[in-house]
C-alpha cells in the first residue's frame, strides 16, 4: 500500500507494512457497523478479518475487532478517522507480534466418512482445544480456537479426512495479565 | 401534564431554540407534516429553491458567509438523493451543515415504498454523522445533536431522516439546556510547550512561510485577526489556500498570493525552499502540495489543525498543534508579546536576504497576460470587476474551472468569509445557489457569482429562486464557450483533441435572463467592459451578465501534474519543454 495517500504519491519511498490488531469500542447502534467497515472500504484500508458482538448490554457497548495491514502512517490514519466516529468510544491498536496481547480465532470444521477418517480428524485437532459438537455415524463437527495460520493449515490437513466445510470466525484480541486496553 | 407537540413541531421547536432563521428546501411527500407546520412559526424562513442540490449550495453558501450553520429540508427519495452532492461538497469543505430529510412511514422502511431509498446508508460516508429517527422520544435529542455534531471540531454536515409517521407522532417537548459551544477547549490538545517549540523554531529560521487555509475562516472572523497580527509581529511572508483567502488581506506586501497548481510562481517557489512552514488550518491537499516527495524538502513543517487525523495524513510534520486556529494563534501572539520577542525586529537581519530571493520571484510576475484590444481577456475582466467593486463589501461565489482560478488568482480578497468556492469536491454550478444562499444572509451586500458558461447552466434554475426572493445576485459569466479547464488539459495532455469540451448550442443568455424576470447584460469589447461591469453593479434586481471572453486562453501559472513547486508553467510559450509525461499524465 502506498504510504502517504495522495494523488500525487508516486512514491519513492517505501515504508514497511505491519500487521495490526485494531479493536473499537462503539455504541450498539443501526448502522454502526456500516459506518467503521464502510470508512476502511471508503479509504482503501483492507480488513483481514472482523469480529464484532456486544460485550456491555447495560451501556450498550459492542467490540469490534479488526486485522488489517498497513504501514505506520496508514495504522494512525485509521485509528484518528475511527476515533472521529461519533458512535466510536476509544480505539486500540495492537502489532500483530506483540507478545502482551492473545489473538484467538475460532473454527468449525464438520468431517464426513468412515469412523477411522473421523478419528484422525480428531486426533489432529486435538492440540487447537477441539471440541465435538455435534456427532453421527457418518459425520462430526469439530471446534478449535487457534491463530489465524494454525487453522488455514488445519483446513489445508484435513481435507485428506473428509472435511466438507468450514466456518470461521475472525479474531479477537485481548491483552495478559491484569492490565486493560486504554 | 405538559403539552404535548407533533414530531414536526418539535423539529421547528429545536429550529428555534437553534436560532435558525433560514431554511433551504423544496417539499414532498414525505415531509408535509413539516411543511405544514410552517405557517406556525413567523421567526423561520423558508426559501425555496428549484432543485435539491440548490438547497444544499445555497445553504453552504449563507453557512460560509455567515459563520451560522445551514439548515436544508428535503423530502425522501430523489429529494435526498439530489442533496448529496451537495452534502459531499459540505464534507470536503468543512462547511456546517444540517439536512432534514423526510422519509418513509416507519413501518413502509424496506419494503421499496414509493419515494423511499437508504438516505442514512447513502449519505453515510458524505457527512460527518447521520440519524434515522425510528421513535419519536429520540427526536429532539437528535436533532440538537446533530447542530453540536455540524458545528463543533472540524465543521461538516450531518442529516436526520424523519419517518412520515414519527413527524405526525406526539411528544412533550422542554427546552434544553444548549451547551457552550465546544469548538474551543475540549478539543484543544496542543500546550504551552508547542507554541515554545515553535517559536524557538521561528527563532532559528531563516527562510520561514506560513501556509494558511480554510480552518482560519472556519476559526471565526476572530481568527483572521489573530493571523494578521501574527503575520505582522513576525514580519514572515504569507500564502494562502484557495480556501483560506481572504483571512489575510490579499492586498498586503506580506501577501505572496495563492500557492498550489494554479498559485504565484512566489509563493510556490517560496513553499519550495523555505526553511521553516507553518501550516495554518489548511491540510496539505494535493492541489497544494504537487509531488509528494518532493515538496518543500528542506523544511521543519508546523502544522496548526482542529482534525488530529490531518496531521500527518499526507505530509509529515514536525510539530503538530491540535486545537482551534483562533486560540492557537492567540497563545502564539501571547507568548511572542509577554516574552517581548519582536520577531520582526530581531529576525530582520537573518530573514531580509530571504525576502530578497521573494522579491526577485516577484519580478516574474507570474499573474500577467497578454492583454488584447479585440478580445476581452478573462483575467482582465476579473480585474476589472475587482477594481469596480473593491470599494464595495462585495461577497464572490464561483464555480469551478478556469474562470475559478481566475477569479482566485485577480480578486482581492481583505475579509475572511467574502469567497465562496467549491474547492475540496469542485462542484460544477455551485457558484449560483451559493450566491442565493449569501445574499440570504447579507440582503444588502453585493454578492457576484464568478462563473463559467458550462457551470451556470448545470444549476441555472436557482435564477427563479432569486427573482422569486427579490435577491439582486450577480451572475458574471466569462463565456469562453468551452469548458475551458477541460478543454486546457486536453491541450496540455491530450495532443488538442478537445474531446465534447465546447459548449455546442449555448443559450442566448440575455434572453434567459429575461425568461427568468431579471436582466441580462452582454459585453464582448473591452472598450464597453468597465461601462457594462457597472451598469450591472448599479442594478437593483438579480443580473445575468453574458462576458464573452477569449475561447483560446488558458490559466497559468501552472505545476504541471506530477511536478515539484520549482518546475512551474509560467505561460502559453513555455509549454514546449514542461510537457507533461509519464506518471503525471495518469494524474488529475
Amino acid at each position: 500500500m502506498a504510504n502517504p495517500k495522495s494523488a500525487y504519491s508516486v512514491s519513492t519511498k517505501k515504508e514497511k507494512s505491519d500487521k495490526h490488531i485494531i479493536v473499537v469500542w462503539v455504541d450498539n447502534e443501526a448502522g454502526v457497523l456500516a459506518r467503521v467497515v464502510g470508512l476502511f472500504s471508503g479509504r482503501g484500508y483492507n480488513i483481514e478479518s472482523l469480529a464484532v458482538a456486544e460485550v456491555d448490554a447495560k451501556k450498550n457497548i459492542s467490540r469490534i475487532t479488526i486485522v488489517t495491514t498497513g504501514t505506520p502512517q496508514v495504522i494512525d490514519q485509521i485509528k484518528l478517522q475511527l476515533r472521529k466516529l461519533v458512535p466510536v468510544h476509544k480505539v486500540a491498536d495492537f502489532k500483530r507480534n506483540d507478545k502482551s496481547v492473545i489473538f484467538k480465532e475460532m473454527a468449525l470444521f464438520k468431517v464426513v466418512g468412515n469412523s477411522n477418517k473421523i478419528k484422525k480428524a480428531i486426533n489432529a485437532c486435538k492440540k487447537y482445544n477441539a471440541v465435538i459438537l455435534d456427532k453421527t455415524k457418518k459425520s462430526n463437527v469439530i471446534q478449535i480456537t487457534a491463530l489465524r495460520r494454525e487453522i488455514d493449515k488445519m483446513s489445508k490437513n484435513l481435507k485428506k479426512f473428509g472435511l466438507v466445510s468450514v466456518s470461521r470466525t475472525g479474531a479477537v484480541a485481548m491483552t495478559r495479565g491484569d492490565k486493560v486496553f486504554n | 401534564m405538559s403539552k404535548l407537540y407533533s414530531g414536526a413541531e418539535v423539529v421547528f421547536k429545536c429550529l428555534e431554540d437553534q436560532g435558525v432563521e433560514f431554511i433551504f428546501g423544496y417539499p414532498g411527500g414525505a415531509v408535509l407534516p413539516i411543511y405544514d407546520e410552517l405557517k406556525n412559526h413567523s421567526s423561520i424562513k423558508h426559501i425555496l429553491v428549484r432543485h435539491e442540490q440548490g438547497a444544499g449550495h445555497a445553504a453552504e453558501g449563507y453557512a460560509r458567509s455567515s459563520g451560522k450553520p445551514g439548515v436544508v429540508l428535503v423530502t425522501s427519495g430523489p429529494g435526498a438523493t439530489n442533496v448529496v452532492t451537495a452534502l459531499t461538497d459540505a464534507y470536503m469543505d468543512s462547511v456546517p451543515l444540517v439536512c432534514i430529510s423526510g422519509q418513509v412511514p416507519t413501518h413502509l422502511i424496506g419494503t421499496d415504498a414509493f419515494q423511499e431509498c437508504d438516505t442514512t446508508g447513502i449519505t453515510r460516508p458524505c457527512t460527518k454523522h447521520n440519524w434515522l429517527v425510528k421513535d419519536i422520544k429520540d427526536l429532539s435529542k437528535t436533532l440538537h445533536e446533530a447542530f453540536r455534531v455540524a458545528t463543533t471540531g472540524r465543521p461538516g454536515p450531518v442529516l436526520v431522516d424523519i419517518p412520515k409517521d414519527i413527524q405526525f407522532a406526539k411528544i412533550s417537548y422542554s427546552k434544553p439546556k444548549i451547551q457552550k459551544k465546544l469548538n474551543g477547549k475540549s478539543l484543544n490538545i496542543f500546550s504551552q510547550k508547542d507554541i515554545d517549540n515553535l517559536i524557538d523554531l521561528m527563532n532559528k529560521s531563516k527562510k520561514p512561510i506560513f501556509y494558511s487555509g480554510g480552518g482560519v475562516i472556519n476559526s471565526g472572523p476572530e481568527a483572521s485577526e489573530s493571523l494578521r497580527e501574527l503575520v505582522q509581529l513576525t514580519g514572515f511572508p504569507i500564502t494562502s489556500t484557495l480556501q483560506g483567502l481572504g483571512a489575510y488581506p490579499g492586498d498586503d506586501n506580506q501577501f505572496l498570493g495563492m500557492l498550489g497548481m494554479h498559485g504565484t510562481y512566489e509563493a510556490n517557489n517560496a513553499m519550495h525552499d523555505c526553511d521553516l512552514l507553518i501550516n495554518i488550518g489548511a491540510r496539505f491537499d494535493d492541489r497544494i502540495t504537487g509531488k509528494i516527495d518532493e515538496f518543500s524538502p528542506n523544511s521543519k513543517k508546523v502544522h496548526i489543525d482542529i482534525d488530529p487525523s490531518s496531521i500527518n495524513k499526507i505530509i509529515k510534520v514536525d510539530l503538530a498543534l491540535v486545537g482551534d486556529v483562533n486560540d492557537v494563534l492567540k497563545g502564539i501572539n501571547k507568548t511572542l508579546k509577554s516574552k517581548k520577542i519582536d520577531l520582526n525586529k530581531s529576525n530582520k537581519q537573518k530573514i531580509s536576504k530571504w525576502w530578497e530571493q521573494i522579491q526577485k520571484w516577484r519580478t516574474k510576475n507570474s499573474l500577467n497576460f497578454k492583454n488584447s484590444d479585440e478580445n476581452i481577456k478573462p483575467q482582465h475582466a476579473v480585474q476589472r470587476l475587482y477594481e469596480l467593486t473593491k470599494d464595495k463589501d462585495t461577497f464572490i461565489t464561483t464555480e469551478v474551472g478556469q474562470h475559478q482560478m481566475w477569479a482566485a488568482q485577480h480578486y482581492k480578497f481583505n475579509k475572511p468569509n467574502r469567497w465562496m468556492t467549491s474547492g475540496g469536491l469542485g462542484t460544477m454550478g455551485y457558484g449560483l445557489p451559493a450566491a442565493v444562499g449569501v445574499q440570504i444572509a447579507h440582503p444588502k451586500k453585493l454578492v457576484i457569482d464568478i462563473a463559467g458558461e458550462a457551470s451556470v447552466l448545470m444549476t441555472m434554475q436557482e435564477m427563479s429562486t432569486a427573482v422569486q426572493y427579490n435577491l439582486p445576485i450577480k451572475i458574471f459569466i466569462l463565456n469562453n464557450q468551452y469548458m475551458g479547464m477541460v478543454r486546457q488539459w486536453q491541450e496540455l495532455l491530450h495532443e488538442k483533441n478537445y474531446s465534447e469540451s465546447y459548449s455546442e448550442a449555448l443559450p442566448d443568455f440575455i434572453k434567459l435572463a429575461e425568461a427568468y424576470g431579471c436582466k441580462g447584460i452582454m459585453a464582448d469589447k473591452p472598450s464597453e467592459l468597465d461601462e457594462k461591469i457597472k451598469e450591472m453593479v448599479q442594478f437593483d434586481g438579480p443580473v445575468i451578465f453574458d462576458c464573452r471572453v477569449d475561447p483560446n486562453e488558458n490559466c497559468f501559472p501552472m505545476i504541471p501534474s506530477g511536478k515539484p513547486h520549482n518546475q512551474m508553467i509560467l505561460g502559453p510559450s513555455e509549454k514546449e519543454e514542461n510537457k507533461i509525461t509519464g506518471k503525471g499524465k495518469a494524474l488529475v
